[in-house]
């Protein structure tokens, strides 16, 4: 689904589209224009056929197509409380938490799985971009402070997937605080002597890359994604000048020596295989699909 | 004395008083003593009033006004041998941020702070507060430096946010802020932090990472400014008043919260209005809070520092 057949009525969008197909069965590419069917770009993890655009993805799917066997456990995140500030803009918070479990269908913006990549035990934390934009709120801050006791309980690495257009602003200086918080947490990792890799997918922006998303042992990103503190319009806005092609893209920061590496999407798995048994000092990766392990119940689809 | 748009009033009244007394200064014959002195009562009565509750905007006007005692005045007013130490010896050296070795009642420190300029020229120079990650890290390094040779940190935080530009983004302005937390967190020796004027999102996070913290009366903490919280989720940036409000960024709002751990009072009117003794009371909170975690052991420290940090917030963080 995109994000014009999420906001706008359907009635009202078929007087602009007058599509003969039903609903959702075609994505029109935002960077190539191409129309892809959406069984072949589920197939592709949301990254276009044509121009190989990559398109956001739920870290749900995202974690079936890493772990072996597509198969993981998701880990309880401590549930926080809903509205600590009583925030209110034109919405009232809780109002906008609602929307965002029922679109999404998650509890909140970060999802943490345990499972085997390459017959690797591994933790992988995913931000979901369409939960609130990703925004790190103290969900995030649990969900990250529950993987990374998990992993040092269990001694394997952890790979967090980043995604977020910045903090929470309907939890305030509780968002803020959860830069520090999450900080914690990855030097409880490292302390421990266990791989932290951060993989930074479109986008990853304010205090979110300013805290957990730029402290990883290996900094990975995805082609194209805009990775920044401050975003391009703040900046254009201050300096009064246009910004260069690329400015605060993936290959943009591989460039200035911001990032380890720019891994496409498909390219993920076998790339976290290897680096992760690499940082380990485990014996060389099986490539290909792997069955699920045995340890872990084989869930539902 | 600048006076803020709240202040109007007072204003009118202190220029009446002051206008009277030229007046007599000008003609001998006048005798304006007593008008003058009761303008003088009216409006001390006025500020007491303007200042007994001011809402969240007018605080953050107070803890940005231009007379407010920056980080430099601190420096000079609490501290004995200032050593300017400059540059992250990779690039440059930040202007935004004050860093050096200083004594502080005859005891090395640390000292670490924004600085916002007071004057055109010094604003420009100093970028008004908003570091580039050239200061981080120049924080980062001189955070290693207390850490190797046991001398306590004390940061003053006072920046509308790290600096949002071109050359920034390019050299890793998150990188930075991220890198100098993790300092925080991981040094052993004290550290100590006052938000002496606005503590504006990761720029100020990246030194208020402290064993404790303290606020100013009238200083901020936010996850972001009023103005950019209100163009986002208002869409309308002069909707900064609600914000303001529903943001909790408030010394009074964070140490209900938690987040903060000692209220500095200022004097009445704010610090602008008496520098001496502001500086005087943000000496004694340094010194109280230096107390409270002399005594532990390095790495008790540490922990205590880490666990205040995952803790943050704890009543709150679980349904």
């Amino acid at each position: 689904m995109n994000w014009i057949s999420n906001y706008v009525r359907p009635k009202i969008n078929s007087l602009f589209s007058r599509r003969e197909v039903p609903e959702n069965l075609w994505v029109k590419c935002p960077a190539c224009g191409t129309m892809l069917f959406h069984r072949e770009l589920e197939d592709a993890l949301n990254v276009c056929t044509s121009c190989g655009h990559h398109m956001a993805i739920s870290p749900r799917d995202r974690f079936r197509a890493l772990f072996d066997g597509g198969v993981f456990l998701e880990l309880p995140v401590p549930v926080p409380v809903a509205d600590p500030l009583g925030f209110r803009d034109q919405k009232k918070y809780p109002d906008r938490l609602r929307e965002a479990r029922k679109k999404t269908g998650e509890d909140g913006a970060m999802l943490v799985a345990e499972g085997e990549i390459g017959r690797l035990k591994t933790i992988c934390i995913g931000q979901d971009f369409a939960f609130m934009a990703g925004s790190m709120g103290m969900q995030v801050g649990n969900a990250i402070i529950a993987g990374v006791e998990r992993a040092v309980q269990e001694r394997c690495p952890v790979v967090l997937f980043a995604a977020a257009g910045g903090a929470r602003m309907q939890e305030g200086i509780l968002s803020l605080m959860q830069m520090p918080r999450s900080t914690v947490a990855v030097q409880m990792l490292k302390e421990a002597g266990l791989p932290y890799v951060v993989v930074l997918t479109d986008p990853t922006t304010g205090g979110v890359t300013a805290s957990y998303a730029m402290l990883g042992d290996v900094q990975i990103a995805e082609p194209g994604a805009l990775i920044c503190f401050a975003g391009p319009r703040v900046i254009e806005q201050t300096i009064r000048e246009t910004l260069p092609d690329g400015f605060q893209r993936a290959e943009y920061l591989l460039d200035h020596g911001m990032l380890d590496r720019v891994v496409a999407r498909k390219e993920m798995r076998e790339e976290l295989a290897r680096l992760l048994r690499l940082l380990t000092n485990s014996t060389p990766p099986v490539f290909g699909d792997l069955p699920a392990p045995e340890a872990i119940p084989a869930l539902p689809r | 004395m600048t006076y803020l748009d709240f202040e109007k009033g007072l204003a009118e009244i202190e220029g009446k008083a002051e206008e009277l007394r030229a007046l007599a200064r000008a003609n001998s014959e006048m005798d304006v003593d007593q008008e003058a002195l009761a303008l003088d009562a009216k409006a001390a009565a006025l500020l007491v009033e303007l200042y007994k509750n001011l809402n969240p905007w007018r605080k953050c006007q107070v803890a940005r006004h231009p007379d407010r005692p920056h980080c430099k005045d601190y420096v000079e007013g609490l501290f004995t041998e200032w050593t300017p130490l400059a540059g992250d010896r990779n690039f440059a050296d930040d202007q935004a941020i004050m860093g050096g070795l200083a004594r502080f009642d005859d005891r090395p420190v640390v000292v670490i702070g924004h600085e916002k300029g007071n004057d055109t020229k010094s604003r420009i120079e100093r970028n008004f507060g908003m570091a580039r990650p050239e200061g981080y890290r120049k924080a980062i390094r001189l955070m290693d430096l207390a850490d190797r040779f046991n001398l306590p940190v004390i940061t003053l935080v006072d920046t509308p946010g790290a600096y949002p530009g071109k050359g920034a983004e390019e050299r890793g302005q998150a990188e930075a802020i991220a890198r100098s937390t993790e300092k925080c967190l991981a040094i052993g020796v004290p550290l100590v932090s006052v938000v002496i004027g606005e503590g504006g999102s990761g720029g100020a996070v990246a030194f208020a990472t402290a064993d404790r913290l303290a606020m100013l009366e009238h200083s901020i903490y936010s996850v972001i400014s009023p103005e950019g919280c209100a163009s986002i989720l208002w869409k309308d940036a002069e909707k900064m008043r609600e914000a303001a409000e529903a943001l909790k960024l408030t010394a009074q709002d964070l140490f209900a919260l938690g987040i903060c751990d000692r209220i500095i009072f200022e004097p009445v009117g704010g610090a602008q209005r008496d520098k001496d003794e502001t500086i005087s009371r943000v000496g004694e909170a340094i010194r109280g809070m230096l107390g409270e975690v002399d005594q532990m052991d390095r790495e008790s420290r540490r922990a205590a520092r880490r666990r205040k940090y995952l803790d943050m917030g704890s009543k709150s963080l679980v349904a």
